[in-house]
């Protein structure tokens, strides 16, 4: 099992600091996240859901403990080195979808293999737009689509590069239930298509119980790490299509 | 390179619907780029000029002067040196206008000879000036005309000749018309001169022009005559030189105006940081998803300085195209102080130095703001309360830091004729900036602290504006107050100088000067006065004398010492002196003891020093001095020193000679008097000068239009560069009031969906700028105040004079421009739908 871990964390806490008085965030987490697993951390609002997101990603540091994301200890990489091994490996989707207003649809799906110095995106683009059923709206500006679409463009970049794991903020947090649901489909089915390892920050207890599993933060602490039976854990010995 | 075609294309992605946003960003720089682009070529131009006219700078290929007339051995010399010669002399002279009575001190040129030989007096008409010395005429300065509305035909006398008015000078080659503003020129005949005039003792300049067959070798030739005419004290010039003198003087004409109109860049410069910082703050969350998606800060942060860079190309090449057009404009600016016609060409060298200065300025200033872009988290991806913007890498803040302080300094020093007043320009910049930034930053912890509580709501909103985040208190403070300050401190100034010659001449003070009176005249003049019931208020003797040795060394034994390097001005010059026995109360004894009677037959003359020329001479009391009184020798010992209070018009003087010593020398005397009015006073100097045509008059309402004429002058040429910074400044409001808008839109349509009407949105939006406009006028006048006040303390050493209602006028103007910019700026905001901007937001 060890070997095919994606995510590693290690008596991960975080702590801010405000004047003289320290708040903790995260308490002494240590968990492994195994390569196409789909795993949802849920919990009440200020339990440490996004700061725990964050830290996997490589987006903040923690005070203590450390991070092995595919394979690399986060806490050896300088900022840029870790916006690399994002771009590499890493998808997201957000809760405020964060399409780049100045870009079209396409442009904003494009943008992370573009990163990458890839050519000839724009197919795969197209593609990826189409799969979520966007491609006449390939050249709108995200002010001109609604919420759910932004989320399905959104979902569409996070797959552009083929991400070996996909971090998840509230993505339905934004949609209205119906919108939501559409959203959910589409983000577990490409997920599924491309085999990636989905971690999902949500305190939608529904969307939660859709992954094969759930951890419970409560005040910083993972208070339970619940393998459901809903979806099976893939063959670790499968290796996922690239 | 795939970075660096990343970067290219996400800066024109990124740019969109913004493009216009960041022109008017950059647009601040265009007046500073312009105004470089247009002095630096128009001095370049200028230099052509000279070089292309140096012949005219002289009018002759070398001249020959001295104060007096040529002592015989240089008149040997100008006997051997041959070619063709013209003489002039050129004295100060009452004139006098038959036709209408009018008298005016004026400044005569009697000429005999061909000259200028190169270049040539341009006179209505234009043959006057080819036909006056045959026909015996006269040419006279427009200004003359003018003023005694007098028209060619009519007649000038100088001293008992009188002379038809043949043309009006329009210019004339060596001079500018500047020149004639405080001596309006009258040219003659040499034959036929009132020789009177000339009397020993008068003020006037004796010149011989010659022109040379081509090939003849000047510098040789002066090589060889140089140490006759060193030995007689006989000035000389050659074409070299004098261009030489014109190219060093314009240069730091130009070199000044430059700085001026740096003044408006670094403006530009602030508001390029200023608007960059919005800009950037509204991009913090695209930069932020980049960072998340894998961007590096390197490309993030090329991102943004490709748009940066590419704006303030464009202001750049904007401000050059600018700049050209300006410099047409320039020769008819200065014209008053030209030596020569400048024919504008397109000069590409100072285009360039304008463009890649512009560029540079701008690429500075932007990158202060710009580092945030390389300090965002990605992290504000996911949390919206992580402000990382203002955490800027200190090693890189200090770089530029540097880099900006030790541009100013270097471009100050580069265009400072010395390096000692670049560095003081460019410190007093940094004091002007620092000051009103520093104003503003107290205003925002002011107005927090003391926030009126008790106001109507609207005037509270507008008041805590003015400290809220991104509020535009400093920007506006910088543009806005250095705008109000450059052009009330040159009003100030003006005000001062007029001021302290009126009170030169205020009430029981002379107004009123007669002088080269011959001692034979000096009883009736005294009677005339009198008669026509003007006080005599001081009858005083002048002698000209000049010092040979100074504490037993000869003047050629001190110049040539260079270990000292004592050799000054107060040396070789020639002192005006007096004798008399006892001190005015202009005079203050700072040291010794002041004798006013000479003891014929003790040893040397005891005389008074004034301070400064005792400093420049490097002599106390004790020391001696040795002087040539007009042929003979006198030697004195220095008893006392004296403070002098120059300010006075009244006769002063460096030295001051007891009684019993000097009363035979030759001399003449000056008469001050005081005239109740312009008619009183015009009616003595009209009869004096009928009567002893050889004394000249000069009254204090004379003096005062002179110095007004020629302040004007300049004053217009430094407010016509400090436009280019008041525009700026207008451009940096616009631009501040524009980037704001965006966060002004969403409050105003939170407070229309919270119940706020039109009215109390556009009172919220004046009392802003109200305040704003109010408090950057009022420290731009502060600030101008107390930089007035220093230049009277210290550089005119007059009595300080305020006019409030200048300060008034300015505080009200810069207010009322303010909330014009501000509110036209603003329209439409209450219009806006809600919905739109709500879930915009």
């Amino acid at each position: 099992m060890q070997s095919n871990s994606i995510l590693t964390l290690q008596n991960l806490s975080k702590t801010y600091t405000s004047g003289s008085s320290e708040l903790t965030v995260l308490k002494d987490v240590t968990l492994t996240i195994h390569e196409g697993e789909t795993c949802a951390v849920v919990g009440p609002s200020g339990s440490g859901k996004t700061t725990l997101l964050g830290l996997c990603a490589g987006l903040d540091r923690p005070s203590e403990g450390g991070v092995q994301l595919c394979g690399v200890d986060l806490n050896g990489l300088s900022e840029d080195e870790t916006a690399s091994l994002r771009n590499q490996h890493v998808g997201f989707v957000f809760q405020s979808f964060q399409l780049i207003p100045t870009l079209t649809a396409i442009e904003n799906i494009m943008v992370p293999a573009e990163l990458r110095g890839e050519r000839g995106v724009a197919s795969r683009a197209r593609s990826l737009l189409e799969a979520v059923g966007l491609l006449d709206r390939a050249t709108h500006y995200p002010s001109q689509l609604s919420g759910g679409e932004q989320q399905r463009v959104g979902i569409a970049r996070a797959f552009i590069n083929k991400p070996r794991i996909l971090f998840a903020d509230e993505p339905t947090g934004n949609l209205d239930a119906e919108t939501g649901e559409t959203i959910e489909s589409l983000l577990f089915e490409l997920n599924q298509k491309e085999g990636t390892t989905l971690v999902l920050v949500t305190h939608d207890l529904e969307l939660a119980q859709k992954t094969s599993r759930i951890i419970q933060l409560k005040a910083g602490k993972v208070v339970s790490d619940d393998i459901s039976s809903r979806f099976a854990i893939p063959d670790p010995g499968v290796q996922v299509s690239r | 390179m795939s970075n660096l075609l990343w970067i290219l294309k996400m800066a024109v992605r990124d740019s969109r619907g913004s493009r216009g946003k960041l022109l008017l960003f950059v647009s601040s720089m265009v007046l500073g780029v312009a105004a470089l682009v247009a002095i630096s070529s128009f001095g370049e131009n200028l230099k052509r000029a000279v070089d292309d006219e140096a012949l005219t700078l002289l009018g002759a290929d070398l001249s020959i002067e001295n104060g007096d007339p040529f002592p015989e051995r240089v008149d040997v010399l100008i006997d051997s040196i041959g070619g063709e010669q013209s003489y002039r002399v050129s004295f100060a002279s009452m004139v006098f206008f038959p036709s209408n009575g009018g008298t005016r001190l004026s400044t005569v040129r009697a000429l005999e000879g061909n000259y200028p030989y190169y270049g040539a007096v341009e006179t209505m008409p234009p043959e006057a000036a080819g036909t006056y010395q045959q026909s015996g005429g006269a040419l006279i300065e427009t200004s003359l005309l003018k003023q005694f509305d007098l028209s060619v035909g009519d007649s000038v006398k100088v001293g008992v000749v009188t002379y038809r008015i043949d043309g009006e000078i329009v210019k004339t080659p060596r001079e500018t018309s500047a020149m004639g503003m405080l001596s309006p020129r009258v040219f003659i005949p040499y034959e036929g001169l009132d020789t009177q005039l000339l009397s020993r003792g008068s003020r006037a300049r004796y010149e011989m022009f010659f022109k040379f067959e081509e090939g003849r070798d000047v510098d040789a030739l002066v090589e060889d005559i140089e140490p006759v005419l060193r030995a007689e004290k006989v000035g000389f010039d050659t074409i070299s030189e004098r261009q030489e003198d014109w190219n060093e003087g314009l240069t730091n004409l130009y070199r000044f105006l430059n700085m001026v109109g740096f003044i408006a860049l670094l403006l530009g410069g602030v508001g390029i940081a200023s608007a960059v910082h919005v800009y950037i703050k509204q991009r913090i969350e695209t930069v932020a998803i980049l960072r998340c998606l894998g961007a590096r800060s390197g490309p993030t942060f090329g991102v943004y300085l490709t748009q940066a860079s590419v704006m303030g190309l464009i202001a750049a090449l904007v401000g050059s195209g600018l700049g050209i057009g300006i410099q047409f404009l320039i020769p008819q600016l200065l014209a008053d102080f030209l030596p020569v016609r400048v024919d504008i060409e397109i000069m590409w060298m100072p285009v360039l130095a304008g463009l890649s200065t512009g560029l540079g300025v701008s690429l500075l200033f932007a990158l202060l703001p710009l580092l945030a872009v390389k300090n965002t988290s990605p992290l504000l991806t996911l949390r919206k309360s992580v402000d990382t913007t203002t955490v800027v890498p200190s090693r890189w803040r200090y770089v530029i830091y540097v880099v900006l302080v030790a541009a100013v300094f270097g471009f100050a020093i580069l265009q400072a004729p010395v390096w000692w007043l670049g560095l003081a320009y460019g410190g007093a910049i940094f004091i002007v900036f620092g000051l009103l930034a520093l104003v503003a930053k107290g205003i925002t912890v002011f107005s927090r602290t003391f926030f009126p509580s008790s106001w109507p709501y609207p005037w509270r909103q507008g008041f805590s504006n003015l400290y809220r985040p991104n509020n535009q208190t400093v920007i506006l403070m910088l543009s806005l107050g250095l705008g109000t300050f450059l052009i009330v401190t040159m009003f100030l100034v003006q005000q001062i100088l007029l001021k302290q010659i009126e009170i030169a001449g205020g009430e029981g003070r002379p107004n009123l000067v007669f002088f080269d009176i011959q001692p034979g005249q000096l009883d009736d003049l005294s009677t005339s006065v009198s008669d026509q019931g003007l006080p005599l208020l001081e009858k005083v003797p002048l002698i000209a004398m000049r010092i040979t040795k100074v504490n037993g060394r000869t003047l050629e034994e001190i110049r040539q010492d260079s270990t000292r390097d004592e050799y000054t001005w107060a040396h070789g010059r020639e002192y005006q002196s007096t004798y008399r026995g006892e001190l005015t109360d202009s005079e203050t004894l700072v040291a010794g003891e002041f004798v006013g009677y000479y003891e014929s037959g003790s040893s040397l003359v005891p005389v008074s020093i004034e301070e400064d020329v005792a400093d420049e001479l490097g002599v106390g009391v004790g020391d001696s001095l040795e002087w040539n009184v007009q042929g003979l020798p006198v030697s004195t010992l220095i008893t006392s020193i004296r403070k002098v209070d120059w300010q006075r018009v009244q006769t002063n003087f460096f030295f001051v000679f007891p009684e019993g010593v000097l009363e035979q020398a030759p001399q003449f005397f000056v008469l001050l008097t005081r005239a109740e009015d312009e008619d009183q006073s015009a009616r003595m100097q009209s009869s004096v000068v009928s009567r002893f045509p050889n004394i000249s008059a000069i009254d204090l309402s004379l003096v005062l239009n002179v110095f007004d004429a020629i302040y004007s002058r300049i004053s217009f040429v430094l407010r016509f560069m400090a436009l280019f910074s008041i525009i700026t400044g207008v451009i940096v409001l616009i631009s501040a009031v524009s980037v704001s808008r965006y966060q002004r839109v969403g409050e105003s349509v939170l407070l229309k969906t919270l119940g706020a009407s039109r009215q109390q949105i556009i009172k919220i939006q004046f009392v802003e700028y109200l305040f704003l406009g109010l408090l950057a006028a009022l420290t731009g006048v502060l600030l101008s105040v107390i930089c007035a006040w220093l230049m009277a303390l210290f550089v005119f050493e007059s009595p300080f004079y305020l006019s409030g209602i200048t300060l008034l006028i300015a505080v009200l103007a810069v207010s009322a421009l303010t909330i014009a910019v501000g509110m036209f700026n603003s329209r439409g905001i209450y219009n806006r739908p809600t919905l739109e901007v709500l879930r915009a937001a």
